[in-house]
């Protein structure tokens, strides 16, 4: 039987009332997610200045794994630098291919929750979604593109 | 349900099947695959163990034997579906092979530039693409028959589509998502009158209800052993000989000639020519008791025990304002196949708890994007009923449906 520990309260938490999703004219970066499998299907905007993400947020539907990943995830990276939370994604996708140790994790706060992802290959997509849209925003932001 | 007279308990069943009644899983995903009873997993065993040989190819008595048992496969799926001739059978992997053989034989060979290909908003995948790429290659025009929210596609509907131009109709019997089955005989009828062929999708009719290809007059029927108890791997075409006749081979290689010569070759004939390679012998012998265990079981104790199953469904989810059971809103029009929503709830999610509960549902498209668009959803749950299921565990489905929405952290 599948472990379903993740949905917990923080999970739904951030699905039935995120924090980050709404518009946000002021982005210098959006870019549509889609996971055709599930239907999942989100816009991230972020808004980048001096190689810092200053402000973020998502619209768009899907799964509760997909609206709360992406929720928890500009969570952890808004404030940061583009570096640490390239650093922070590549981090929690190392987890969810399970190959994060329990330490490393725990530096992922509340989307640590989804560790178990890791042994539900259907899912797998739902949870990386925000985080994949995220990434190619900054690969765009390298190349000197809006 | 008094009404219900059932020729079998559900113990006299389940005890033949093993993965279902060694498991406290309540198996719901029955439209995708079926699960195998004993006497099919004994069949394919035997078969192997004492008479596996290259059918068609040895003088041999094991080879013999093995050409035997291949061949009544073929006998058994003629009669199941009531062909005129055991040859009218073609084995193929599944209704997916039947259905491009369908479309590289007799497409590609007689689909011209301007003539029309009609298929059903409904088709699952399999009963599409093929025909997006004939109609591509060959310059032909692909039409859609609509369907209603109820899945109902009206003949008036399918005479308004048919058209002089139109040569082939690829329809399904059973919509894999609504449930609905289409008026084969009446779109036949139609069809024939306006010079198409009719191919007909059978994986989700023919496990479940009594087909009559000579009474529906179809011209093509496709379906899947692994959706009927049989093994995966095994799957048959059902084509009237003069179509089958006249059309080239699909797949080209070993056992479908008469003769080769260096810059030509004699094809074998029907059905022979269409089964290039060494053949699923093992499958066949599967599918061969799996239609005795139909046959056993009967259609009537099968659609009866489905319909009973899909009705308690209803009886649970109908004073439930955040459960939608998606098409009809009859059980009888659903033929075992539950599609649903629950309120702010993602089929991936439903499907996800549910298996934390032990219950085996599906959750996407179902590999029927256009017609999930067309009822104007992104994707949906799917429960899927066989006559090896029982009403505890569709009562314990419903609870766990009804629970959905407080364990996703919303009120009720």
């Amino acid at each position: 039987m599948a472990d379903n520990t993740f949905y917990n309260e923080i999970l739904t938490e951030h699905n039935m009332r995120p924090l980050y999703k709404h518009k946000l004219p002021e982005a210098n970066f959006t870019l549509e997610g889609i996971n055709p499998n599930c239907g999942d299907d989100i816009i991230l905007n972020l808004k980048i200045e001096d190689g810092k993400i200053v402000k973020g947020s998502f619209e768009g539907s899907g799964c509760a794994i997909s609206q709360a990943s992406v929720d928890m995830m500009l969570d952890l990276v808004i404030g940061k630098s583009k570096e640490e939370a390239l650093r922070i994604a590549d981090l929690f996708l190392r987890m969810i291919k399970g190959e994060a140790d329990e330490k490393e994790i725990e530096e992922l706060d509340e989307a640590s929750i989804l560790k178990d992802i890791s042994h539900m290959p259907a899912r797998v997509k739902c949870a990386v979604l925000g985080w994949h849209t995220m990434k190619e925003i900054f690969e765009k932001h390298d190349a000197g593109e809006k | 349900m008094k009404n219900f007279n059932f020729k079998y308990s559900d113990n006299d069943i389940r005890k033949d099947f093993p993965l279902i009644s060694q498991t406290g899983l309540a198996y719901l995903d029955n439209a995708a695959t079926s699960q195998k009873p004993y006497s099919v997993l004994e069949a394919v065993k035997n078969y192997y163990e004492k008479e596996n040989a290259n059918p068609m190819r040895g003088l041999y008595d094991l080879s013999i034997r093995a050409t035997e048992a291949y061949e009544k496969a073929r006998k058994m799926a003629a009669e199941f579906i009531n062909s005129p001739e055991t040859h009218n059978i073609i084995f193929t992997r599944n209704a997916s092979e039947s259905l491009n053989l369908v479309a590289y034989s007799y497409g590609m060979e007689f689909i011209k530039e301007g003539d029309e290909i009609l298929v059903s908003i409904t088709e699952h995948h399999s009963n599409l693409l093929p025909w997006q790429y004939v109609a591509k290659k060959k310059g032909a025009v692909l039409r859609f028959l609509e369907c209603e929210s109820d899945g109902n596609i009206s003949l008036e509907t399918f005479k308004k589509a048919i058209t002089k131009n139109t040569k082939i109709v690829a329809i399904t019997h059973i919509s894999n998502v609504l449930g609905r089955k289409n008026p084969i005989k009446e779109f036949t009828k139609e069809a024939h009158a306006a010079g198409a062929v009719v191919v007909l999708d059978g994986a989700q009719s023919v496990p479940h209800i009594k087909i009559d290809v000579k009474d529906l007059d179809i011209d093509f029927l496709a379906f899947s052993g692994h959706k009927m108890l049989a093994p995966m791997g095994i799957g048959a075409l059902y084509g009237k000989s003069e179509l089958l006749e006249k059309m080239p081979p699909f797949l080209y290689g070993g056992e479908m000639i008469e003769s080769v010569n260096r810059d030509f070759a004699v094809f074998a004939q029907v059905p022979h020519k269409f089964e290039a390679g060494t053949v699923n012998a093992g499958g066949a012998v599967g599918l061969t008791a799996a239609i005795e265990y139909i046959n056993k079981i009967g259609f009537d104790e099968i659609e009866a025990r489905e319909l009973y199953l899909t009705k308690t469904v209803f009886d649970e989810c109908k004073d439930e304002e955040h459960v939608h059971i998606v098409g009809s809103q009859k059980p009888e029009e659903h033929h075992g196949i539950i599609t649903f929503t629950v309120d702010d709830v993602h089929p991936h999610d439903i499907a996800q708890i549910l298996s934390s509960e032990n219950i085996a549902v599906r959750a996407g498209h179902h590999c029927a994007q256009p017609l999930i668009n067309h009822l104007g959803m992104m994707s949906a749950a799917r429960a899927s009923l066989a006559f090896y299921n029982t009403r505890d565990e569709v009562l314990r489905f419903c609870e766990a449906l009804k629970g959905l929405r407080k364990k996703m952290g919303y009120g009720r």
